[in-house]
């Protein structure tokens, strides 16, 4: 069970930055909106699973998509805040009993599946075109490519979770 | 002592998070001063592979489009060879000039953005097929951008979409000249700016590179003055140009040095040297 555990994890981790650098980052829907799959990885990450260990991984994710797309470490930046920030928001979304072991994401009430989401990808875009644009005068343009891409990531991801989350993909 | 290290295992999580996210911010700023010091780009075997193979797949969806391009290339070419044989007639006894001023490599773009407010491109050839940083890239309806790092086989190159780049620029006609930047909104619009009140701006004026950067040759197409204002503060108008070249469905592309670059700049660095 935990060698299976880490074996689907690896695979998440390789198929989704493949994913995201060959097809979700040229979509360009209306000319500017990309969605950002790739932090599926981190939602979906084993709830007991080591915290220290999700950090490190998750800046390694970023990491190698910033390498795609010459970006420095904005997407390392973001991906590592949600993970550091993932056991919070796991708590607010879902209560203290996920500790125990007795949630799952994929099996959770869509209303406690779309708080952690929703949460999650807009903290995430928040702090990567903050990182990316670096310019307090365009904070407009900041909200307004967040608000966009985070929906059109949130859709992407809950599609992502009905097609393959039963089978714990 | 005792309690340091317990401060430390407490905190792991956060000083773990803390020293990370530190990384990716200073990447990140790095990445927005000059090129040469970015430590993470595309221009190495893992994402050019990658890259190469997912071009060879969708190079296939718009052959059409890319061959008419090169077709349209070549008819112009074709028509320029043609007055000139036609101005000097006996080009046939002119040998080919072997130490002429520039070298051209073609390339293919095997990975392309345009939606991002900092784009790259990652291209096919590399420091084997005598790729060096800071060679033009243009297309055959204009200029795309300036390569930034090289490895053996490909080379990243910073699209003029890109926040970063500043492209001597100036007018056909008059040659006032100015410097060429992006807003980051619009792909199809670039804003040149610095060009002084004399000179005479219309509508539809066709502007081109500037020689005197070394970067490009002079007269490389850039696009057309689409609209302009005069600024609010200083002497300068404010200028949007429509390119020329369309920036999100680019294929073949060629990178262009001078070789005597390196010379010029060694000179001007004296010169400034001298005056200091």
């Amino acid at each position: 069970m935990w060698n299976n555990e880490i074996l689907i994890n690896t695979a998440r981790f390789l198929v989704l930055i493949l994913l995201q650098v060959v097809l979700l980052d040229h979509i360009n829907f209306l000319g500017y909106v990309n969605p950002y799959l790739y932090i599926y990885f981190i939602l979906l990450y084993p709830l007991t699973g080591n915290k220290s260990l999700l950090i490190l991984l998750s800046f390694l994710l970023g990491l190698s998509v910033d390498m795609f797309n010459n970006s420095g470490g904005i997407h390392a930046g973001a991906s590592v805040f949600i993970a550091w920030i993932r056991p919070l928001v796991l708590k607010y979304s879902f209560g203290v009993s996920y500790e125990y072991n007795t949630v799952k994401i994929n099996t959770a009430s869509f209303s406690q599946q779309l708080v952690f989401i929703v949460s999650m990808v807009f903290i995430h875009h928040l702090i990567l075109f903050s990182l990316e644009i670096f310019n307090t005068s365009q904070i407009l343009f900041i909200l307004k490519s967040t608000l966009f891409s985070g929906i059109f990531t949130t859709i992407i991801i809950f599609c992502t979770l009905y097609l393959f989350g039963k089978r714990s993909l | 002592m005792q309690q340091i290290i317990y401060f430390f295992i407490r905190n792991k999580n956060f000083l773990l998070f803390f020293v990370l996210f530190l990384i990716s911010v200073f990447l990140t700023i790095n990445s927005h001063s000059y090129h040469k010091n970015q430590y993470v780009n595309s221009a190495n075997f893992i994402s050019g592979g990658v890259f190469s193979v997912k071009s060879s797949i969708t190079d296939y969806f718009d052959l059409k489009d890319q061959n008419q391009k090169l077709t349209e290339e070549n008819r112009l070419l074709r028509l320029h060879l043609q007055n000139i044989e036609e101005t000097i007639p006996a080009l046939d006894s002119i040998q080919p000039v072997n130490d002429s001023v520039f070298s051209i490599v073609g390339a293919k773009v095997i990975n392309n953005s345009y939606s991002k407010t900092k784009n790259q491109l990652t291209i096919n050839k590399g420091s084997a097929d005598d790729v060096v940083i800071d060679m033009g890239v243009i297309s055959s309806e204009g200029v795309v951008g300036i390569v930034s790092h090289t490895s053996k086989n490909f080379a990243s190159v910073q699209s003029i979409l890109n926040s970063n780049s500043q492209v001597a620029a100036k007018f056909k006609k008059s040659n006032h000249f100015g410097t060429m930047i992006w807003d980051g909104k619009n792909p199809n619009v670039v804003q040149l700016k610095e060009i002084p009140r004399v000179a005479n701006v219309a509508l539809g004026d066709t502007i081109v590179t500037d020689g005197r950067s070394t970067i490009f040759p002079e007269g490389v197409m850039i696009g057309t003055v689409k609209d302009f204002v005069i600024e609010d503060v200083g002497d300068y108008y404010n200028i949007s140009i429509d390119l020329f070249t369309d920036m999100t469905s680019l294929k073949h592309v060629y990178l262009i040095a001078r070789k005597d670059a390196k010379e010029i700049k060694e000179l001007e660095k004296e010169a400034t040297h001298v005056e200091q």
